[in-house]
């Protein structure tokens, strides 16, 4: 059995969508956008592939209340990942192409994944 | 310009096994654009990680899906084994091989003959399913179940098949081979099936690959992209070359699923004949720590199971990204054009497993 490498990149929210641009002008496909809820914060991977099956993913961390710039205008088909992510965490991701508004996924408890208050970190406040 | 008027299509539809709804917006008889929705069977299996043992929750991965069942058990157990580093036995390794492409087997022969049914060519559907049986069979002798296996487990497989089982399952499959030939040539070579499968839904290669097709939808137009060509389980020990087709419509999706076939006979074969002796599985012990992309070739394509472990018996984050999922962008835009009676010919044509797809 073969294992493959999978290196995962963070970067800033900022720069995504022009990685997102360079990975896509190398020939890659966009394979998957995952979100994962980890100590307080959001991590969402942007995983690609290469035509010779080479693994890579970009990472961007996100502070609750945050929001993430769509990657739809570079990969169009991203919008199904990116309402996926918004219902489910309750991410909001500006500027999808299609957008559902909260509706592809209508859920009975509404944004099931997201950070509750019990699993966030405290709110830093200003020392007097 | 015509008048658009919007047509709901689904959730319920004859040719739909499963419910997705389709907002066609039409001119005439045209489709000019297609938006869908999903959430009707949302079971929020991903959430329960949470609440499980990682070893136990192999048990739901499998019920992700009742058709390419197997496979999701495998592909989490592979992500737990990622994250943990354990060395899986080379004889589970070939075990897992042998059952995946069965699962392929019986995936292929269910829809080419849901295609047959779409199509109004119902002896070819029955034919279809006919066939399946003996598939379906040998997965009920060598696990106790024709759906939900229940034969993998993290660190191998729970079950053995001995030698003389395995030759007798490749045997089996050479004698169906001649039926499967005929069967592929109809779905290829008949005029009626031609008629009404070529040139619809077409996708070009670049718009496949930059919508993130994947499997069959992918391989229909014109890029050999498999991923068992990664070498997970025993396939960098196997043979094979993916089947590809260039014409990037409905014909050819099913082309490369009906010779598909006997890509898998050709690898539970050679599976049978290369499989070494040895344990079938390894003790786990501790939780897993760190975080794994497991990737698996399904009949629908690529599937990913994602895992991210702190080191105690319940895992953080499960996520899967099923074949559908990543199929719905291509769907869409090769919808464009198309008339409204062929609609629920290119929908089917992705292999739409929408349980799948929301989990």
């Amino acid at each position: 059995m073969r294992r493959e490498e999978q290196p995962i990149e963070v970067i800033e929210i900022g720069s995504l969508v022009d990685r997102a641009a360079q990975k896509k002008v190398e020939g890659n496909r966009l394979v998957a956008i995952s979100c994962a809820a980890v100590e307080g914060k959001y991590e969402v991977t942007y995983s690609f592939e290469e035509r010779d099956h080479r693994f890579t993913n970009l990472r961007v961390v996100v502070e609750p209340g945050g929001t993430v710039p769509s990657v739809t205008p570079v990969y169009w088909g991203a919008f199904v990942y990116e309402n996926e992510i918004h219902d489910l965490f309750g991410l909001d991701v500006t500027g999808i192409n299609v957008d559902y508004g909260g509706h592809f996924f209508d859920t009975k408890v509404k944004h099931p994944f997201a950070l509750t208050p019990a699993t966030r970190p405290p709110e830093k406040t200003e020392e007097t | 310009m015509s008048k658009q008027i919007v047509i709901p299509f689904g959730p319920q539809h004859p040719v739909l096994p499963e419910p997705i709804h389709l907002d066609l917006v039409m001119e005439d008889e045209r489709v000019v654009e297609a938006l869908p929705s999903i959430g009707y069977v949302h079971r929020g299996l991903e959430k329960l990680v949470e609440k499980r043992d990682f070893r136990d929750f192999v048990y739901i991965a499998e019920r992700i899906c009742g058709i390419c069942s197997f496979i999701h058990g495998m592909t989490y157990c592979h992500a737990v084994e990622g994250v943990m580093d354990l060395p899986v036995p080379p004889r589970a390794n070939y075990l897992r091989t042998v059952w995946s492409e069965l699962s392929r087997l019986h995936s292929h022969l269910l829809w080419l003959g849901l295609m047959a049914d779409a199509m109004g060519f119902e002896s070819l559907f029955m034919q279809s399913w006919r066939l399946r049986e003996h598939v379906l069979d040998d997965m009920e002798e060598t696990t106790g179940n024709r759906v939900i296996q229940g034969s993998c487990k993290v660190g191998g497989v729970r079950r053995d098949i001995s030698d003389a089982k395995l030759r007798e399952i490749a045997d089996g499959l050479e004698e169906l081979r001649p039926q499967l030939e005929d069967l592929r040539d109809v779905f290829v070579r008949d005029s009626s099936v031609r008629h009404r499968l070529g040139g619809l839904g077409t996708l070009t290669e670049q718009q496949a690959w930059e919508l993130g097709a994947v499997g069959p939808v992918l391989r229909a137009c014109g890029v050999a992209n498999d991923i068992r060509q990664t070498g997970y389980a025993a396939y960098d020990e196997l043979d094979f070359t993916p089947a590809v087709e260039t014409a990037g419509d409905c014909w050819a999706r099913t082309a490369v699923r009906a010779e598909e076939l006997f890509t898998s006979i050709d690898l539970i074969q050679q599976a049978a004949e290369k499989i070494p002796e040895g344990p079938i599985e390894v003790k786990v012990t501790g939780n897993p720590k760190g975080e794994f992309y497991a990737r698996s070739e399904q009949p629908r394509g690529e599937v990913i199971h994602y895992v991210k472990a702190n080191g105690t018996k319940n895992l953080v984050r499960f996520r899967v990204r099923t074949p559908t999922f990543s199929n719905i962008a291509p769907l869409v835009v090769s919808m464009k054009g198309i008339e409204l009676a062929d609609v629920p010919v290119v929908v089917l044509s992705i292999d739409p497993c929408i349980g799948c797809a929301e989990r």
